[in-house]
């Protein structure tokens, strides 16, 4: 039988969606029983949130002042201990588990399947492989422990539920590294949706020419509700933030509404919204290749076409 | 001596369209253009820049694979790197393999800092540096944007969901670099040619004490399911209809 172990992402006291959708991926093994680990300075809040997660039948909290910044580096021994007896170990596909799953496999001398796309058994799973021009099914050697992420665009989050599983504390012996430090992260600085969660995204590229420009995107994403998203290109040059780009590289996204604006449509480009359910690209240029996967096309001048889109929904509404 | 060990995969091109076999069994890599993991490159330039600062005195670049993986490591040397070691194997190589078998030619050169990809853009696993960190038992510093060596210990900001991170790592230590680290340069001709002689040593993995075993096999490999062909639109107007139509605005 399987036994999956799944670790907790969190920020300020409060569960992450991602670790509900590691939880639906890992209940679609048959039979499997899963556990939640939280770690955390304070972990009291975060458990009983992960405790209300359909199909967790125990949560493990690690409470250290370590934790109150979340490093791989200290998280990754405890983790590894606690894995012990567990035929699977899943983190969700965000930085943070990016960051420490690897950590934990290496230190358990297990194999790691990133960005598991779907599950075949609970051996056999699908990832997306060469900025996902190629899906791969791989298969774990039988009996071995296996590490994973989870690709949280790929699952929905599983249901919250009435009755709440057990809560324990575990207290591991792993001493605690003092070589890696937190010095800072920059703040959340938007009350913008959370583009890995938001329902639309409306996204903007080169095309927009400055940061200052992005500001049209910017108004047209609060009347819509949405969060805003960039290319590569527009990041690199300045326009917008790192933490808002889709791609290979940035954020794999699936909202119910993707809308490019000035995006070519490069390979990179595309992986981070292959999922999204209806894709709408606005380009000067007709054989722009984001046309090829647009479920609808307008080629014009995004200068003219954001402010007219705007105003039309501001006037139905 | 002040060394860093970079490490150089041989990858398919990024502009490369990659095809998947008809039979399942990979993709087509026959005749198509190979090139050192754009990560990769971002790591070498980084510890030249280290270099030219006078922070570090010497650059190793590592490559994991088959014999072709020379023409890579030459491009390394071209670009800077003082000398190369390939690890020569055609057998397959996961993240836990190369990350074991880098830890051995880390154990010999002793470098203050190891620079890997945070990931290679064939496989996508995102592993290898973080996996390398863990068996050294030192700090990782992944998905980095920007590197200040003072002493022996450096800061990172690293490029994470929420937005920046800086942390502070003791060296010896792994980074991993993302793509906004720097911009790397371009390989000059008669670089190349001084390339030849630089020092490019074979090793065997087996010398090394390190076995590549699968232990995630392969399966099969499909091609990504395809959206259908969408419609375009005459105007603002009728794309409002349409998602109006479908209740997104
Ligand atoms: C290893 C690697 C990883 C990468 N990862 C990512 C990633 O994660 N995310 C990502 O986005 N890219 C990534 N890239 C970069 C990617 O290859 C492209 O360079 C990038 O996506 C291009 O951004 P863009 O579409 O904004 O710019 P461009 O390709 O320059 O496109 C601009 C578009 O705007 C149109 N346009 C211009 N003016 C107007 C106007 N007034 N109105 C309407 N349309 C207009 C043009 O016709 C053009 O199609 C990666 C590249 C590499 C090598
Ligand atoms: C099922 C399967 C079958 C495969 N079949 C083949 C095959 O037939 N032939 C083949 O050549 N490969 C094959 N590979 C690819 C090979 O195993 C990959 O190199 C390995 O999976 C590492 O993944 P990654 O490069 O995505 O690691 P990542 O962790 O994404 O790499 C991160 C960084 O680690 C460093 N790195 C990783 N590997 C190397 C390396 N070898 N040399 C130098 N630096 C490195 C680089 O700096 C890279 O940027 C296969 C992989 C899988 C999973």
């Amino acid at each position: 039988m399987s036994k999956i172990l799944i670790v907790a992402e969190h920020q300020g006291g409060k569960l992450n969606a991602a670790t509900a959708k590691c939880v639906h991926c890992a209940s679609q093994i048959a039979g499997a029983d899963i556990h939640v680990a939280v770690f955390a300075s304070d972990p009291a809040s975060v458990a009983s949130d992960a405790a209300r997660i359909t199909g967790v039948s125990k949560v493990i909290t690690v409470a250290h002042a370590a934790h109150a910044n979340p490093m791989a580096a200290t998280i990754a021994p405890q983790l590894a201990e606690l894995a012990q007896g567990y035929s699977h170990v899943f983190g969700p596909s965000t930085t943070f588990g990016k960051d420490l799953m690897p950590r934990v496999a290496a230190l358990l001398d297990a194999p790691q399947a990133s960005d598991i796309m779907a599950v075949e058994s609970a051996t056999r799973f699908r990832r997306p492989i060469y900025a996902g021009n190629a899906i791969i099914t791989v298969e774990v050697v039988a009996g071995t422990q296996l590490v994973a992420t989870v690709r949280t665009a790929s699952f929905d989050a599983a249901q919250s539920s009435t009755s709440a599983a057990a809560i324990e504390s575990a207290h591991p012996s792993a001493t605690l590294p003092q070589h890696t430090r937190f010095v800072s992260v920059s703040a959340a600085r938007s009350d913008r949706p959370d583009m890995q969660t938001a329902k639309k995204v409306v996204s903007g590229g080169r095309a927009l020419a400055s940061a200052d420009n992005f500001k049209i995107l910017y108004q047209l994403a609060d009347r819509m509700g949405a969060a805003v998203g960039a290319s590569r290109a527009a990041v690199d040059a300045g326009y917008a933030p790192n933490d808002m780009q889709v791609g290979q590289t940035g954020k794999i996204i699936a909202p119910e509404l993707y809308l490019a604006f000035g995006i070519s449509g490069a390979i990179q480009h595309l992986t981070g919204i292959k999922d999204a359910r209806t894709i709408v690209a606005v380009n000067k240029d007709p054989e722009a290749p984001i046309f090829e996967v647009a479920d609808y096309g307008l080629v014009g001048d995004l200068f003219q076409i954001v402010p007219e889109l705007d105003k039309l929904i501001a006037s139905s509404n | 001596m002040n060394r860093i060990l970079v490490s150089i995969k041989r990858v398919v091109d990024y502009n490369v369209r990659i095809r998947v076999k008809p039979d399942g069994t990979g993709v087509i890599t026959d005749g198509v253009k190979m090139s050192v993991n754009p990560f990769d490159e971002i790591a070498l330039e980084e510890a030249l820049r280290i270099k030219e600062k006078g922070l570090a005195e010497e650059i190793v670049a590592v490559s994991i694979g088959p014999a072709d993986c020379q023409q890579q490591l030459r491009t390394a040397l071209a670009m800077g790197a003082d000398r190369a070691v390939h690890v020569q194997t055609d057998a397959v190589v996961e993240p836990g393999s190369a990350a074991k078998l880098m830890l051995k030619i880390v154990e010999r050169e002793q470098p203050m800092l190891a620079i890997l990809g945070k990931q290679a853009i064939d496989d996508d696993c995102n592993q290898t540096g973080q996996m390398l960190a863990a068996l050294w038992g030192r700090p990782q510093a992944t998905f980095a944007s920007k590197v200040e060596i003072s002493g022996d210990t450096a800061q990172v900001t690293r490029e994470v969901d929420a937005g920046l991170e800086v942390l502070e790592v003791d060296l010896p230590a792994v980074i991993t670099t993302d793509l906004r680290l720097n911009e790397p340069r371009y390989v000059k001709l008669p670089d190349i040619m001084k390339a030849k002689k630089k020092p490019l040593e074979t090793i065997d993995p087996s010398a090394l004490g390190v076995s590549t075993v699968e232990r995630l096999k392969a399966v099969k490999f499909d091609p990504p399911s395809q959206r259908s062909k969408g419609v375009m639109v005459k105007d603002v107007g009728e794309l409002f209809t349409a998602l109006r139509g479908k209740g997104l605005v």
